[in-house]
């Protein structure tokens, strides 16, 4: 089908991009990469919107480094976060996870800030700055904030981003010296979007398991990681049972969901006592 | 609505090489654009939201999906489709060994499976058949079963690693 839009406008910087989105009387809608937003409309799932382009705000892209963490602009696209150094040595769990994102010719449009905004439930990012416990800056015209990833995301494609507010970027701790990063996921053609899908962060003081497809929003897997930290994988297994409550659908059925998170998270302890060994 | 929504774009571009201006619907994807506005029917619009990959076109040197691009993104941009990689023989090899594998039977991903195809290639080297399979993966083909694909793919790839080595 094709898209019905309201108008379009393009941002020459945030200020531009921030007045634009506050003159649209509640119809507006920022488009950066446009893989999830532009599909969305030509399906008419959203229609009449006032769009406003914030792809070319030069100021929102790209990686740095801010010391003891990265500094992530909203629109670097997933194709830079995967060939990105930077990432590759202090986030490699964000590397990985490009792989995984639909095909070569959406990641070459798709942004970091457009997958978190957007906040799909089987979507890999969310799950990813969940589990390394990073922090979203936003802003609006009266200032900034920052919400941590833990506070973020509040249901299917629902975020703690307020009416006139723009996602700008976000802050990932630099892993340790001896921490290990790794992303699993089940799906049924590379490149769709998981039946369930997990992030393992082993650190010195503890592990960090963040869910995803399980769910209306990605999760931490609090029991689970309470039995990691013992050392104890299969009862980590078993516990996810008490984090998650997986919805059926026509991709997978609830149990079966329940039984990939274990497989992934046995996957993933191994390949981390590889990594180790 | 805000005087700053514009329901029209202005926007200019360069389109196979040649220069190109227009004025676009803010609604309208790229695909559409060049296959009404333009003429230029290569890449199809199929499926509309991403999927099947049909609508592959490059630009600004990466492949994208057409569907999933807005005519007023393209300002300023440089856009190449199979009409245009056709006239210039950049994927010449390519389209050969298309049809000497039989990897098209009805046609219709064909141009999107060229514009993927070429952007692995332009890496260099010779990817695995597995590599291959992973990079085109984002464009369906009803006909074949990809075998084909995937053959024509490895042919030039091999091809051209052995000119480069002579």
């Amino acid at each position: 089908m094709k898209a019905s839009v309201g108008g379009y406008a393009r941002a020459s910087d945030l200020r531009h991009a921030l007045e634009l989105l506050s003159g649209s009387g509640g119809l507006g809608r920022i488009l950066a990469g446009g893989q999830s937003l532009i599909a969305a409309m030509n399906m008419r799932l959203s229609a009449g919107d006032l769009l406003v382009d914030i792809s070319r705000v030069s100021e929102l892209s790209g990686v740095s480094d801010a010391g003891d963490r990265l500094l992530i602009g909203a629109l670097t696209r997933h194709v830079e976060i995967g060939g990105n150094p930077l990432i590759r040595q202090h986030a490699p769990l964000l590397s990985q996870a490009v792989q995984y994102i639909a095909h070569a010719a959406i990641r070459n449009r798709g942004t970091i800030g457009g997958a978190l905004a957007h906040a799909d439930p089987a979507a890999e990012f969310p799950a990813c700055i969940l589990a390394l416990g990073a922090t979203l800056h936003i802003e609006g015209l009266n200032g900034r904030r920052d919400v941590a990833a833990e506070d973020f995301f509040r249901d299917v494609f629902e975020t703690a981003i307020g009416e006139g507010e723009i996602l700008t970027g976000i802050s990932v701790p630099k892993a340790e010296a001896k921490e290990t990063q790794v992303i699993e996921e089940v799906a049924r053609r590379s490149g769709d979007y998981a039946l369930a899908g997990l992030c393992l962060v082993k650190r010195p003081a503890g592990h960090r398991v963040a869910l995803f497809s399980v769910g209306p929003r990605p999760l931490l897997a609090r029991a689970a990681m309470t039995a990691l930290d013992k050392g104890d994988v299969e009862g980590a297994a078993q516990a996810l049972r008490d984090d998650m409550d997986p919805p059926s659908d026509t991709q997978a059925s609830s149990a079966y969901r329940q039984h990939l998170a274990q497989v992934l998270l046995r996957r993933a302890a191994a390949r981390i006592e590889g990594a180790n060994a | 609505m805000s005087e700053a929504f514009r329901d029209r774009i202005d926007i200019t571009l360069t389109v196979n090489g040649e220069p190109v201006e227009a004025r676009v619907a803010s609604g309208q994807h790229l695909t559409d654009f060049l296959r009404l506005e333009l003429g230029l029917t290569g890449a199809h619009a199929s499926c509309e939201h991403g999927v099947c990959g049909a609508c592959t076109v490059e630009v600004d040197g990466a492949p994208i999906r057409g569907c999933l691009m807005l005519a007023p993104q393209a300002d300023g941009a440089e856009v190449w489709t199979v009409e245009g990689l056709t006239d210039t023989a950049a994927i010449q090899d390519l389209q050969e060994a298309f049809v000497a594998k039989n990897a098209l039977q009805c046609g219709f991903c064909t141009p999107g499976m060229l514009v993927a195809a070429k952007d692995l290639l332009s890496r260099g080297g010779i990817p695995s058949r597995q590599e291959i399979r992973e990079h085109m993966s984002g464009n369906y083909c009803r006909c074949t079963g990809y075998e084909a694909i995937v053959d024509a793919v490895e042919t030039v790839a091999q091809a051209r690693a052995g000119r480069g080595a002579a």
